[in-house]
């Protein structure tokens, strides 16, 4: 058959696999799944240019290929590095590597911001997995954290400058969905950083997007700020007719009780946007009635966002009924009467802004 | 059959003897002991005029921090709640006015913060989950009550007091244990 495309064989981790030239080794690697995929900070697959800033993906290249099979002589970003056939990779089974890891993440943490607590990205944070894994206990850094005047990106998002790591991504997203760019990274060196030229509003149909994009939490969703931890909230798979021509409404919606809290477009396994969705989708549908449901979304169960949530439970039938003779059992004290937390009138899910101690007290609670 | 243990006696079946069936000196040997007693150290607290010491891994009631300014340290992280093998901890987050800089210690804080003492089994997870040094257990127990309701302690309750306005009272909260 001599149509057939030739495949390039690639090792990665001693583990062989069969790739279309061009492939990158980190989709390669990601082909394979598992801990062989190395982890990219700046690389999104639906971004045209972007990779190679964080330096995370760095792996060794033991053998170039079949023709040349000496090996390369520096550690090589997987992400811009493209397979050749017979290519020898390491990853996790390179000391190097996961010695230039460590290195890496230590860079990227000696000027993010220990605000986890705050930060709502936390729980979905790309950089928390990351320094989870290779980082150390403490920083070696003696001086003070860079810090930066607050620009303001308009009603949708907010942005924390001290939080990101220049990865360029939210850059790429809005050359690459929107028709005009307004933000961008100014500015050189310790002092670069993300904004608007003058003081302008990012508006467009689908800026949104570089909230999802952000592997950090240096771009977040202003209508869901503070409002709850990911890891409370119950995500939903859900979509809806979407009149905007580029968007296809296919969205995951986060459920606390009956409240959408947040809506943001779907993601894959490795934390990468499926399909773009538009603001209106984002920001101004947050009611159940405006979705039709596809069922829950398949979180991995290392995540925190899947705790207490239990796949697959058998739950044994509830007897107390029938031996009550239907009636059901007196409670002693019903929660919802008693808690203050989540009263029906104060409604933190239909504020367009993080809640503040007014739309506690206005409701007559203290 | 083999005695199970060396300690197995058989029981004595023998007939009283004169001395054993008078009963009186048997009375009096009793008595001697009740009334020893009396001169012995009383080994009852009189509670609550006075306390037991208490150990110092216990754990007690909850207390929600605050800084040397008196400043809340809570944030509404949420880690002590996923933290609580009970669930007995649910909170609600704002954001700090600017006027409130010198209520909250971030900009962000527990509007709402609520710990169910019926579920909660003073594990003390969420001390440990705990990053900013915002909630302890303390020495004191929580205190009975004729209702369900009164069990569901708010922030006022929980709150220690403010270290600049009652320094008296938040030394008697923090007890003996702090530094």
């Amino acid at each position: 058959m001599a149509e057939e495309k030739k495949l390039f064989k690639v090792t990665i981790d001693n583990i062989t696999i069969e790739v279309e030239p061009g492939t990158s080794i980190l989709q390669a690697a990601r082909k394979i799944g598992g801990d062989v995929a190395p982890p990219a900070m700046c690389y999104y697959t639906k971004l045209k240019g972007s990779g190679g800033k964080c330096r995370t993906c760095l792996v060794e290249v033991a053998a170039g290929s079949t023709a040349d099979p000496r090996p390369m002589p520096k550690l090589v970003a997987s992400c811009r590095t493209n397979v050749m056939d017979g290519m020898v990779v390491k990853n996790i089974t390179s000391e190097k590597v996961i010695d230039a890891r460590n290195g890496v993440v230590e860079m990227l943490l000696l000027n993010h911001p220990l605000d986890c607590p705050i930060c709502d990205q936390a729980g979905e944070c790309h950089l928390q997995d990351l320094s989870y894994e290779h980082g150390k206990e403490s920083t070696r850094y003696e001086f003070d954290r860079r810090t930066f005047k607050k620009h303001d990106l308009g009603p949708y998002i907010q942005l924390h400058m001290t939080r990101c790591i220049l990865c360029y991504r939210c850059v790429f997203t809005a050359d690459q969905l929107t028709e005009k760019r307004v933000h961008g990274v100014l500015d050189r060196g310790d002092h670069s950083e993300i904004a608007t030229y003058i003081e302008k509003s990012l508006e467009n149909d689908f800026i949104g997007n570089i909230i999802d994009v952000c592997p950090v939490g240096a771009l977040t969703d202003k209508t869901f700020r503070f409002k709850n931890r990911v890891w409370f909230l119950k995500p939903v798979d859900a979509h809806r007719n979407c009149n905007h021509p580029k968007c296809n409404g296919k969205v995951t919606l986060w459920y606390r009780g009956d409240e959408v809290f947040r809506v943001t477009a779907r993601k894959d396994e490795w934390g990468e946007v499926e399909d773009w969705i538009c603001n209106e989708c984002r920001f101004d549908k947050k009611a159940t009635a405006d979705w039709v449901i596809d069922g829950p979304t398949k979180i991995n169960r290392h995540s925190v966002i899947s705790q207490g949530h239990y796949v697959g439970t058998v739950r044994p039938q509830e007897a107390l009924y029938d031996v009550m003779g239907g009636r059901a059992p007196k409670l002693l004290m019903d929660i919802h009467s008693v808690s203050e937390v989540n009263r029906p009138e104060i409604d933190l899910s239909k504020l367009e802004r993080p809640a503040h101690s007014t739309d506690f007290e206005a409701n007559g609670t203290k | 059959m083999a005695p199970l243990t060396s300690r197995a006696r058989s029981v004595d079946r023998k007939p009283m003897t004169v001395w054993e069936r008078m009963y009186l000196p048997a009375i009096a040997k009793g008595m001697s002991i009740t009334f020893g007693h009396m001169f012995k150290k009383k080994p009852t607290v009189n509670y609550p005029e006075k306390t037991r010491p208490f150990s110092p891994v216990f754990r007690g009631l909850h207390v929600l921090n605050r800084d040397e300014q008196g400043r809340e340290r809570c944030t509404a992280c949420g880690l002590c709640a996923v933290a609580c093998p009970a669930e007995a901890i649910t909170m609600e987050a704002a954001e700090r006015l600017p006027e409130e800089v010198n209520l909250y210690r971030e900009e962000k804080y527990a509007a709402k913060y609520e710990i169910n003492m019926l579920r909660c089994i003073f594990c003390g997870l969420c001390e440990e989950a705990c990053p900013k040094d915002a909630i302890y257990l303390s020495e004191t127990f929580a205190p009975a009550n004729y209702t369900r309701k009164g069990f569901i302690y708010g922030k006022e309750e929980l709150l220690i007091p403010n270290p600049v306005t009652q320094p008296e009272e938040f030394a008697k909260a923090q007890g003996n244990r702090a530094k």
